[in-house]
């Protein structure tokens, strides 16, 4: 019962912080609420036993996520004053519908099987010719690389659609708005101290996924806000989208991750399995490309469309 | 043993186009178009072989991927309903290839490159986006696909660039991820009820509990909401009539029955004994679909509107399928699941070609209004000879794909003694008779004094012609269409 | 009743604060971070679900924990699209809302529409 002394404030915290943010004031407040929910959040993770996942939500779901939002909003103008909310009939049915919801959610979560079904067992079954020690990467680059695979392509589809909402005179430049920060700010000051810690850190969390909680999400994202900090700050000028080196870190992780898989056909039993023997430095060869392609594909989506002019 | 052969071939229809599309973005430029055009003729090739080996087997081709079995791993399948939806999605990507030639010729990185460099990625990306959507077996596998449909979705409606565009995107867009993810929620209580969310495992073997049934109603609207279901339907026309002819032919004729397949999957394979009152309120909202859009697309002041409306209507003919299917009469259910199945088909090639056709129209006379339409048939023959045959379709005159669709469904709605639905079939098809009978007539009034039409290239207009004609001579292959659709389908328990 | 229930609750409560959010906020960056939200609460109800499959010797199922992080992949970008049209929408029209305006068949006065 100690865990409940930890668990429920836990829990309480989250629901708090999550009204917070949907009854603050100003849009900077709910942004606040918002990091607050994924903070804690991060921490319920660990509660959960979900090391992992705690390192994405605190990553790509709190911070990459507060960062864009606060980035948009700050050049839509978020200061402004809010919008007129809807008819008050509106409001009365969405939070009848909401309150239904959580209520029916509740119970059915409450009502699930005593004795809950699990694929632990299988995966740890399977997992001896992945060669890795790390169950949830075991799951995402074997037994479910599908939805990897998809997922890595997915975030090449958000670049070129992100691009293909360029204004058309814009079209050809390099990503990010037309206007660059003061490289003497605060900004400025961030962007000169953090990425070479910031890197490291990166890479280390990539690269330690195969084995311990980390990952090429997680540790992609980390490498992405390193990279993404400077060009805000007007430090360094991003890669033009002209420019094929560009593209191809962007795509290499899917193109890799599909060419192993290919080549499953005529070395292994099939698409999308790994040679005996081979497969723990081909899942290291897809992780590296995708590492790199998660950190630019999130840099450009987090930079927005092409409108900056490419600096000489 | 990985698959069943041909299983192999479910992974090249995902596999190529998904390399097309990344190989196209690094390319860019003529490249990129030329692979793009290349991949989806590979495509339809690819997917008349799966059609083939499907009624050649007369069972569904599968495939295990990394040779990992559910519920660790993930499966592909390809029933009658996947292989004739791939194929119909394969003819009509391959007639927005061929008429992008003309409309998107110059991927660049310079002014004006800007459209059609995404033009030539996306139209590999939807191949593969709904390949996805239609072959894999595993319920979050397909919240993926959804995600991948909706991403190129969005980018296909805002190719113009303008800015009234943006806002039904967006609009379109909070729908869409309000449904994915009420889609994902489901998904997470099933895995907790069943640890698995393979729809083979699944089948038969879901209990009628609060976690099950939440999930399903959770999943159902979700879908509902990306199909623009009535009364859901508010952001499609905005969203589907603004967009660039290729663009609405492309989300109206195929994207929302990516959806429409999930669908069907969730309610015939994993729901427990699907309750027959949900599937009465489906048909309900369907029949008020197709009652509302006709008659609202019957009142339409301009051409692209009416047409997606239009898609609001014959939306909603999709829905009527569900009670027939569980009123215990076997013959009864193979005709509405034909009648469904044929009416997803018909419609995506009736409605692909009634776009490219107004968008070619619209290039013409350089008109948008119903009433402006005069000349028309002079200026672009083959394009309103195009509407028309797609509308005939719609309506469901002999013997087009629409009639089959529509005569199945009339007949399993009396032999199950749910006439009601027969009225429905009856008046929408009046109703469609109606708008089609006003574009057409305002179409073959005399030129106006002092327009000189533009001439369309000729390449557009065939590929436009074909897929009308396509829609309509589908309704002359009935037999072996029904054997095609019988394989793989469900049987429901009474 | 089981150690789970609390975060099986504060999920359920999250959903049904972000549901209200998307549905009743004007803003369309409100919606957006309602949207993530109601992510965060369904990705715990997957956490939850995982924590409960713990068994031959993992503390949970990974199943499940993977599914989440392909998910928050796919929100990330879900929500980095609804934003970049957010910015396009607000700098072509200068609205930061759906409402209807009565001009909203008509483009705005400014002519050569396609560029900006």
């Amino acid at each position: 019962m100690t865990g409940w002394m930890l668990d429920l404030p836990l829990a309480l915290g989250l629901f708090g912080a999550g009204a917070a943010t949907l009854a603050a004031r100003s849009l900077f407040g709910a942004v606040l609420g918002f990091i607050s929910t994924g903070l804690i959040a991060t921490l319920v993770w660990v509660r959960l036993e979900a090391p992992d996942v705690a390192l994405t939500e605190a990553v790509i779901g709190a911070a990459a996520t507060s960062v864009i939002i606060l980035y948009v909003a700050s050049r839509v103008g978020g200061g402004a004053a809010p919008p007129a909310p809807p008819h008050i009939a509106l409001r009365v049915l969405a939070a009848t519908l909401s309150a239904l919801l959580a209520v029916l959610l509740a119970l059915a979560l409450l009502a699930l099987p005593e004795q809950a079904p699990s694929l632990a067992a299988p995966v740890l079954e399977k997992i001896g010719p992945t060669g890795l020690g790390n169950p949830v990467t075991a799951v995402l680059m074997a037994h479910r690389a599908i939805d990897t695979l998809l997922e890595s392509a997915v975030l090449v589809f958000a670049v070129f659609v992100i691009w293909s909402m360029a204004p058309d005179r814009r079209w050809g430049r390099a990503p990010g708005p037309a206007f660059v920060a003061e490289p003497h700010g605060p900004l400025a000051f961030l962007a000169r101290v953090l990425p070479p810690i910031g890197i490291v850190i990166g890479i280390y969390i990539a690269w330690v996924g195969a084995d311990a909680p980390g990952g090429k999400f997680q540790g992609g994202a980390v490498l992405a806000a390193m990279w993404v900090l400077p060009w805000i700050a007007g430090l360094i000028a991003p890669p033009s989208i002209r420019d094929m080196r560009l593209r191809l870190a962007i795509a290499a992780g899917p193109l890799v991750f599909l060419l192993v898989g290919l080549a499953g056909f005529a070395w292994a039993e099939g698409f999308l399995a790994y040679p005996p023997g081979y497969a723990k430095i081909l899942i290291l060869l897809i992780e590296t490309a995708m590492t790199l392609s998660v950190a630019t594909a999130m840099a450009c989506m987090i930079a927005g469309p092409p409108e900056r002019r490419p600096q000489p | 043993m990985i698959g069943t052969p041909g299983g192999s071939l479910l992974v090249l229809a995902i596999a190529l186009p998904l390399g097309a599309t990344l190989i196209a973005f690094v390319l860019g430029g003529q490249a990129a178009a030329r692979i793009a055009r290349a991949s989806l003729w590979l495509w339809l090739a690819l997917a008349v072989a799966i059609v083939a080996m499907v009624i050649a087997r007369g069972e569904p081709l599968t495939y295990l991927l990394g040779g990992f079995t559910p519920p660790l791993g993930i499966a592909l399948a390809a029933d009658g309903l996947a292989a004739a939806m791939l194929l119909a999605s394969a003819i009509v990507l391959v007639a927005a290839g061929l008429f992008g030639r003309v409309a998107y010729p110059a991927p660049s990185w310079e002014k004006g490159g800007r459209a059609a460099f995404a033009y030539w990625c996306l139209l590999p990306a939807l191949a593969a986006s709904l390949a996805v959507a239609f072959l894999a077996r595993d319920l979050f596998s397909l919240f993926v696909a959804l995600e991948m449909l909706t991403f190129t979705a969005l980018a296909l409606a805002c190719l113009d660039g303008r800015p009234s565009q943006f806002k039904a995107e967006l609009r379109y867009l909070l729908f869409a991820l309000l449904g994915s993810v009420l889609y994902l929620l489901g998904c997470a209580l099933l895995y907790g009820a069943y640890g698995t969310l393979d729809i083979g495992l699944l089948a038969g073997n879901t209990r009628a509990d609060a976690p099950t049934r939440l999930a399903g109603a959770l999943m159902t609207v979700g879908l509902l909401a990306k199909m623009a279901v009535f009364p859901l339907h508010l952001w499609l026309p905005p969203a589907h009539a603004g967009a660039p002819p290729a663009g609405s032919a492309l989300l109206s004729g195929l994207v929302v029955k990516g959806a429409f397949v999930l669908l069907v999957r969730l309610w015939f394979w994993v729901l427990p004994g699907p309750p027959v009152a949900g599937a009465e309120l489906l048909a309900a909202l369907g029949a008020a679909a197709i009652l509302v859009g006709s008659v609202v697309a019957l009142r339409q002041e301009r051409l692209k509107a009416l047409i997606a409306y239009s898609t609001v209507a014959q939306i909603g003919y999709l829905f009527l399928m569900f009670p027939l299917l569980m009123a215990g009469d076997p013959d009864a259910a193979t005709r509405a699941w034909m009648g469904g199945m044929m009416q997803a088909v018909s419609h995506a090639l009736a409605k692909a070609a009634m776009f490219l056709a107004a968008g070619l129209i619209v290039q013409s006379i350089g008109e948008d209004r119903v009433a402006g339409l005069c000349g028309a048939a002079r200026a672009t023959p083959l394009s309103v000879l195009a509407i028309g045959i797609g509308g005939l379709s719609l309506m469901g005159v002999p013997p087009s794909g629409g009639f089959t669709a529509k005569w199945m469904l009339l007949r399993a709605s009396v032999d199950t003694g749910q006439w009601w639905w027969s009225l429905v079939i009856l008046a929408g098809g009046l109703l469609t008779g109606g708008y089609v009978y006003r574009l057409v007539a305002a179409a073959l009034s005399p030129t106006p004094e002092g327009v000189t039409p533009r001439p369309v290239p000729r390449i557009q207009e065939g590929a436009v012609l074909v897929l009308a004609l396509l829609s309509m001579l589908l309704g002359l292959l009935p037999l072996s269409m029904l054997g095609l659709a019988q394989i793989g389908q469900p049987v429901i328990a009474p | 009743m089981n150690a789970t229930a609390p975060f099986a609750l504060a999920a359920a409560g999250l959903i049904g604060l972000g549901l209200y959010g998307m549905l009743a906020q004007s803003s369309v960056l409100r919606k957006v971070i309602a949207f993530n939200l109601l992510g965060v609460g369904v990705f715990l109800v997957f956490g939850v679900v995982a924590r409960r499959g713990a068994a031959a010797g993992l503390p949970a199922d990974p199943v499940p924990q993977a599914m989440v992080i392909t998910g928050l992949v796919v929100a990330f970008a879900a929500t980095a699209l609804a934003l970049v049209l957010t910015l396009r929408l607000h700098q072509s029209t200068g609205a930061v809302t759906l409402a209807e305006d009565p001009e909203a068949s008509t483009p705005p006065a400014k002519s050569g529409a396609s560029a900006e």
